[in-house]
């Protein structure tokens, strides 16, 4: 198990720098950061020592190491727009984006297993075959449509729920959350249905197909044969033998819903991550674009691995110390 | 062996199983009737495709669409089971009616310990509690022979081999002491050295509990080791049945005869395998008359219109022309 760990540990990181070799190319190549600093009467001497002030005068080599040391101590510079530290800037706006993705994954959770199982054992009711359809709706709408059409029904006609923003939050620590007050819940309540309705979707025929495949194995006939309640046989043998691609896409999809929150974000203005990386692409605020690219990747990346560790807890056949004990015992 | 003078535990009596397909029904079991007399090992041998493996499947209930029991009855001491509602029928299987399947490896539930599936059984179909069950599956453990069984009974499938995995297999069909097992071929998957182990185990299980076992396989070898008597079909019919030994040696139905004489020998080394001429007809194919008269040598035009009935005797065969009249009917 130590080692497995530490095999997945080191593929994280080498992602990481790899990811952190990109946005380093952006810095250095998009644009001379020198220029967008300055404004256009700065003399050629104020160029210089600006220059060398960030270092840009150094090797390529030398550049990139110290940057990605400032960005292992969380320092990835001052944004062009608004002066202040990129670090802080994201740091203030994680929390919105997490808490609205933690809602739609729980969503989709919540929602698409039942409905995966209920369509995969019922195959042939109308509801299932009803819900089916609509799935199909729900993984084509595109989600700004989605989400332009429930402010239109939920807050322009109905009046019941914000149209933006997150509602007021309370501050714990440096995290700020919505989901203490009752205003900053009922904001979550649109934006976390816009953005899991795709995801539900998803689920719901990812389980639906791995159901109707488990449905079919020896195992699951076998069990039948030994006239285990079939409430046993569908959720306790069947459901567990479809949660390894359930929790293969599900982590996977929590770092798409992090870096896709961006378009939820502007339609109801939320006040995520998505949102300030869409500010800084409009006004080419290359520090926080690169951060953001850093941030998401990390988050990506962190999520892989812990899917990865996942796996071996819930299927014995992948802990290393298991596949040992088998040689042993033959 | 006296399995005629007893009440018969399983009685099987023109069982008719169709298959409703997009171009009509098939039938893929017609007029299927036997008896299986408690304690009583019952091979039913036959190509793939004969229908051995789905009347097994027919008497645990475990048919599922398109298929389904159009004719005919399944009587389980006594009781008729062919027509129970779902929920008596699942507590029947497992609990009466035990089954064992072909492949070991797929057997198993790869996420769930050996002892979690053994201890899940035994608490669906008796009235103890967990700790007994446990108690009773750790001495299943034993009984089937697994060895450490203390250790093991926490492990996982995975790490077992192929053998032990069909002794755990074995175990789990054992957990509620049914009377009767469908073994559906219970070692064919396995190495040749481990399956004379295996049907040693199930035969001397069989002795200990009275358990009848209808004994499902394409090898004759396997039945003529195990069995008490045996029943051949060919294309969704019993063509002969009797006791293992008159079978073997004084086939009364030519595809018996046939069957036999396919085997080869260490004896006599032949360059060319015997084998019958043809194959069997598929299921919407089947000739009128007797099914196996295109293959058969000693054929009529009266076997081409009349079908065989197959005479209530101890040993009988579904033949208008018997390859020899039996020794004492």
């Amino acid at each position: 198990m130590p080692s497995f760990l530490l095999k997945r540990l080191l593929n994280a990181a080498g992602v990481m720098l790899a990811v952190a070799f990109l946005a380093f190319l952006i810095f250095r190549f998009v644009g001379d950061p020198v220029e967008l600093m300055l404004n256009e009467q700065a003399s050629q001497a104020q160029r210089d020592e600006l220059r060398v002030r960030l270092g840009l005068d150094k090797g390529f080599v030398l550049q990139f190491a110290t940057f990605v040391g400032n960005a292992l101590r969380g320092d990835f510079g001052i944004s062009y727009r608004n002066q202040q530290d990129v670090f802080t800037l994201i740091a203030e706006r994680f929390p919105a984006t997490f808490e609205l993705v933690l809602v739609a994954t729980f969503l989709s959770l919540a929602i698409g297993i039942p409905l995966g199982v209920y369509t995969a054992i019922k195959r042939d009711s109308p509801f299932a075959k009803a819900l089916q359809f609509i799935s199909v709706l729900g993984v084509s709408l595109p989600s700004f449509a989605l989400g332009i059409l429930f402010i239109l029904l939920f807050s322009v006609t109905l009046q019941w729920l914000p149209a933006f923003g997150r509602g007021e939050v309370v501050q714990i620590g440096w995290w700020s959350t919505g989901l203490l007050t009752p205003s900053g819940r009922l904001a979550l309540i649109l934006p976390g249905i816009t953005l899991s309705l795709f995801q539900i979707t998803l689920v719901m025929r990812l389980v639906r197909a791995e159901m109707l495949e488990t449905m079919r194995t020896d195992f699951i006939r076998f069990a039948r044969a030994r006239g285990l309640p079939s409430r046993s046989v569908h959720f306790s043998h069947a459901l567990r033998n479809c949660l390894m691609p359930v929790i293969t896409v599900t982590g996977l999809q929590i770092g798409n819903l992090i870096a896709f929150a961006l378009v939820t974000e502007t339609v109801f203005q939320w006040p995520g991550m998505g949102l300030l990386f869409v500010q800084a692409v409009t006004f080419v605020d290359i520090p926080v674009m690169a951060a953001y690219l850093i941030v998401v990747s990390f988050i990506f990346v962190s999520l892989n691995t812990a899917v990865d560790l996942l796996y071996a807890y819930v299927d014995p056949r992948l802990r290393e110390d298991a596949v040992t004990g088998a040689a042993n015992a033959r | 062996m006296n399995a005629v003078a007893t009440e018969p535990l399983l009685s099987v009596r023109d069982l008719r199983i169709v298959f409703d397909g997009r171009h009509g029904p098939l039938t893929a079991l017609d007029g299927v009737s036997f008896d299986i007399a408690p304690g009583e090992i019952l091979g039913v041998v036959g190509e793939s495709g004969a229908g051995k493996s789905l009347t097994g499947t027919a008497v645990i209930g475990l048919l599922d669409p398109p298929g389904r029991i159009a004719g005919g009855s399944i009587h389980l001491a006594g009781q008729r089971i062919d027509n129970l509602p779902a929920e008596p029928m699942r507590k029947l299987r497992g609990r009466r009616i035990g089954a064992i399947f072909q492949d070991p490896l797929t057997s198993l539930h790869p996420l769930l310990t050996v002892g979690d599936q053994l201890v899940e059984t035994i608490l669906t179909h008796l009235p103890v509690s967990r700790s007994e069950a446990r108690e009773r599956a750790l001495n299943l453990l034993k009984e089937v022979g697994i060895p450490a069984a203390e250790t093991r009974i926490d492990h996982y499938p995975h790490q077992f081999s192929g053998g032990m995995r069909q002794r755990v297999v074995i175990a789990l069909a054992l957990c509620a002491e049914p009377a009767l097992i469908i073994a559906d071929e219970p070692t064919t998957a396995l190495d040749v050295s481990i399956q004379a182990q295996i049907t040693t185990l199930l035969k001397r299980l069989c002795r200990e509990h009275g358990t009848a076992i209808m004994l499902v396989t394409h090898d004759m070898g396997v039945i003529a080791e195990t069995a008490d008597r045996v029943a051949v079909m060919y294309a969704g019919r019993i063509v002969e049945i009797g006791p293992v030994e008159e079978v073997t040696r004084r086939a009364r139905h030519p595809y018996t005869a046939g069957l036999m004489a396919s085997i080869p020998s260490v004896h006599t080394r032949n360059a060319i395998l015997n084998q019958i001429d043809g194959s069997m007809p598929r299921l919407n194919a089947i000739p009128p008359g007797c099914a196996f008269n295109p293959r058969c040598g000693i054929g009529t035009d009266f076997c081409r219109e009349h079908r065989p009935g197959l005479p209530p005797s101890r040993h009988a065969a579904a033949c208008h022309f018997p390859l020899r009249e039996a020794p004492h009917a």
